[in-house]
């Protein structure tokens, strides 16, 4: 059971088990040091069985792109699942064919083996499984078929722009797309003169014979370039997207076990580079290509450009060029840690200037006795909104809350602003001060105004002691009847900001307390769609007036109900939407500051 | 004669030599932050600046020196920096001030 044509489809798949394997070995001896004790700690751990399952779900049904549009899952689904299926059914039928085993090509090439090779012999059901194999194939080709129309009509696929590919992608993607009509034209033609296979092969015989081939002469060629074409796909995956196939099992698997990235990048951000498909759903979604047009920096662009090593300078503009509003990573299918890489490139770029020197002067800032109280961080923005600050220290005056209003005098920043910049280790000397500061005040909680801060505190401070953003601090104080608003008849519209939505996951807090002083209005765009407000200290690359046709894109969607109010919880969308001057812009703090029942 | 200590001297020259100093930095700079075509050196960015209330750091200066060529001492009077942004949204002629500084930063760095 050999023929020469077969070489290229194996000489194909040995390419790519070799370098596959290599580069796994690689960047899984490249992990970082943290990342190697998560993976050692886990890896036999029931954490297994979740993983499996999202596996399944993601590599193989596509489950995330089916919840945003059904074709496109459809398209994504038919292509994985249906070759999968392909491929395990065609072992199945060439294992019953051949009791004897069979060399493992055997499978793909079946159904020219089949009435040649005397090691096949008659089997149970094998005309159902013909019929299968039959299924599988027409099911793989409505796939393609939808692939095909993306590429000339996205839209009924959910997309408003799809990739641009590089010219490996494409020479690889060609050679994906010839692999099934030809199995599907060779198969045909074996069939023609043998009389073999289901439904669809035995039709498309029937159809070569009819238009006058010789199907004999035709045969042999066809099952070379369908061997080729596979060879030459094999061959070029591990070079190409198309090693997000393997690579994505792989990530899953890491991640269910905690494996997380790193200031630094290592073998793991190799394997979230090599996971993008390049599918492109981030890029409708994100607000430099939505509202400014610039439709070459999303996070695909910036995977596929990383993992050029010759386009880093390239790399350094687009990860400069992005509101970190963290839309794509909410929209990414394979849940890669977009906004984490991005900061990486930015630290490369910045690492000649990330110098800890100038912070001395942080030395004459001490600390207060604050044993019992609140902390309360304004942050730097809420200074140039001193509407929101005073009605916090208002609200904490009505509930009775000793408090310390810790940067109103001498304000350090959160340092957040520095890391997102790619600065660490001068975000980490701001971040020293501070923590040490609350600590050594002795307060119990820390409440802050600002969602930046707040991230900040939360993800990247590990204090001791429970931090608030003052949205979820007043929503408590209201449950437990320490505050008392009046409800009244104002009509609100709720922006929800990226670092507090997108970033720490707030969501209702901010709609129950609104609820409670007005009426909550619904936005087409809200809570993890929300969008970005255009005055965020991500992007240093845009000048004001496309930052202003950004907050202007989201200012139309929060006016669209016809709202009195537009109400936010982030002092930078405050002054953003303020600045426009088409409605009262209002904190949160300011509104329930506004209606409060003094007792 | 040895010098005399009078317990003060004469205060040093601050003429600009504008033939000695080098604007290919800043003429870079403005090609890289072409907002900073647009700055009218009113001062609001210094005026709200966090780390200037606690220090002298005066971004306005900063500016200045850079534009003439005065590099001395620069470098470390930027980072005093701490990136918070608010420069930015005090400006009325939206000059991207976060940008000048990180690119002033890293112009001194490059020669």
């Amino acid at each position: 059971m050999f023929d020469i044509f077969v070489l290229p489809f194996c000489a194909g798949v040995v390419a790519l088990l070799a370098v596959s394997l290599m580069k796994y070995i690689r960047w899984i001896n490249s992990f970082s040091k943290r990342q190697q004790i998560t993976i050692r700690r886990n890896i036999l751990s029931i954490k297994i069985l979740p993983a499996i399952w999202e596996m399944f779900r993601e590599c193989l049904l596509h489950w995330r792109i089916t919840q945003r549009n059904l074709l496109l899952g459809y398209m994504h689904r038919s292509l994985a699942f249906g070759w999968f299926l392909l491929i395990v059914v065609g072992f199945v039928q060439a294992l019953m064919a051949c009791p004897g085993g069979h060399p493992f090509y055997a499978a793909i090439f079946f159904n020219y083996f089949e009435p040649r090779s005397e090691r096949i012999v008659e089997f149970a059901h094998s005309q159902q499984i013909a019929t299968l194999m039959d299924v599988l194939l027409l099911y793989v080709l409505s796939g393609l078929f939808l692939a095909m129309l993306k590429k000339v009509w996205s839209k009924p696929l959910g997309m408003k722009r799809t990739t641009k590919h590089n010219l490996t992608d494409r020479i690889a993607k060609f050679s994906l797309w010839c692999i099934f009509p030809l199995r599907l034209l060779a198969e045909g033609a074996t069939s023609s003169i043998y009389g073999n296979g289901g439904f669809l092969v035995r039709w498309v015989g029937t159809v070569i014979a009819a238009i006058g081939l010789d199907s004999a002469e035709i045969e042999y060629l066809l099952w070379v370039l369908y061997s080729l074409a596979l060879g030459t796909f094999f061959t070029l995956m591990p070079f190409t997207r198309y090693m997000h196939i393997f690579t994505e099992v792989f990530l899953i698997y890491f991640r269910k076990n905690g494996v997380i990235e790193g200031n630094k990048p290592s073998g793991y951000t190799k394997f979230e580079l090599s996971a993008c498909s390049r599918c492109g759903i981030c890029i409708d979604h994100c607000p430099v290509n939505r509202e400014l047009g610039i439709s070459n920096t999303q996070g695909v662009y910036l995977l596929q450009t990383i993992r050029n090593k010759d386009l880093w300078h390239r790399a350094e503009q687009i990860a400069a060029n992005c509101m970190v509003c963290d839309r794509c990573q909410v929209e990414c299918p394979v849940g890669i840690d977009l906004a984490t890489i991005r900061r990486q490139v930015r630290s490369e770029a910045h690492t000649a200037i990330d110098k800890p020197v100038g912070y001395n002067y942080l030395e004459r800032v001490h600390p207060f006795n604050a044993i019992g109280r609140i902390a309360y961080f304004g942050g730097c923005m809420s200074h140039l909104t001193p509407g929101i600050t005073s009605a916090m220290e208002q609200i904490f005056k009505a509930a009775g809350q000793p408090y310390w209003y810790m940067d109103k005098e001498q304000s350090i920043c959160c340092g957040r602003p520095l890391l997102q910049q790619g600065l660490v280790k001068q975000a980490e000397v701001l971040r020293r001060k501070n923590r040490d500061m609350i600590t050594r005040s002795g307060a119990t909680m820390l409440v802050t105004s600002c969602p930046i801060c707040y991230q900040s505190f939360v993800k990247e401070y590990q204090l001791s002691i429970k931090v608030m953003h003052h949205t979820e601090y007043i929503d408590m104080l209201l449950r437990s009847g320490k505050l008392k608003v009046k409800a009244g008849s104002e009509r609100i519209a709720y922006h929800d900001p990226c670092e507090l939505g997108r970033g720490c996951g707030i969501y209702q807090a901010p709609r129950d307390v609104l609820g409670s002083v007005g009426t909550l209005l619904k936005t087409k765009e809200e809570r993890a769609n929300s969008l970005c407000c255009g005055y965020n200290l991500g992007n240093i690359s845009i000048s004001t007036d496309q930052q202003q046709l950004v907050r202007d894109a989201a200012l139309g969607n929060l006016l669209a109900p016809n709202p009195d109010t537009i109400a936010t919880a982030c002092p930078m969308c405050k002054r953003s939407f303020a600045r426009a001057n088409a409605i009262p812009v209002k904190d949160i703090a300011e509104i329930v500051a506004d209606s409060l029942v003094q007792d | 004669m040895s010098a005399t200590d009078f317990g003060f001297t004469i205060s040093t020259t601050r003429i600009v030599d504008f033939d000695a100093a080098n604007r290919q930095r800043y003429e870079e700079l403005l090609s890289r932050v072409p907002s900073y075509k647009y700055c009218i050196a009113c001062g609001n960015c210094t005026a709200t600046c966090t780390a200037g209330g606690m220090t002298g750091f005066n971004i306005r200066a900063t500016h200045l020196k850079f534009s003439r060529g005065q590099y001395e001492g620069l470098a470390d009077e930027l980072n005093k920096c701490m990136l918070c942004g608010k420069c930015v949204l005090v400006c009325p002629r939206g000059v991207n001030t976060r940008a000048l500084i990180v690119n002033m930063r890293k112009l001194l760095e490059e020669s």
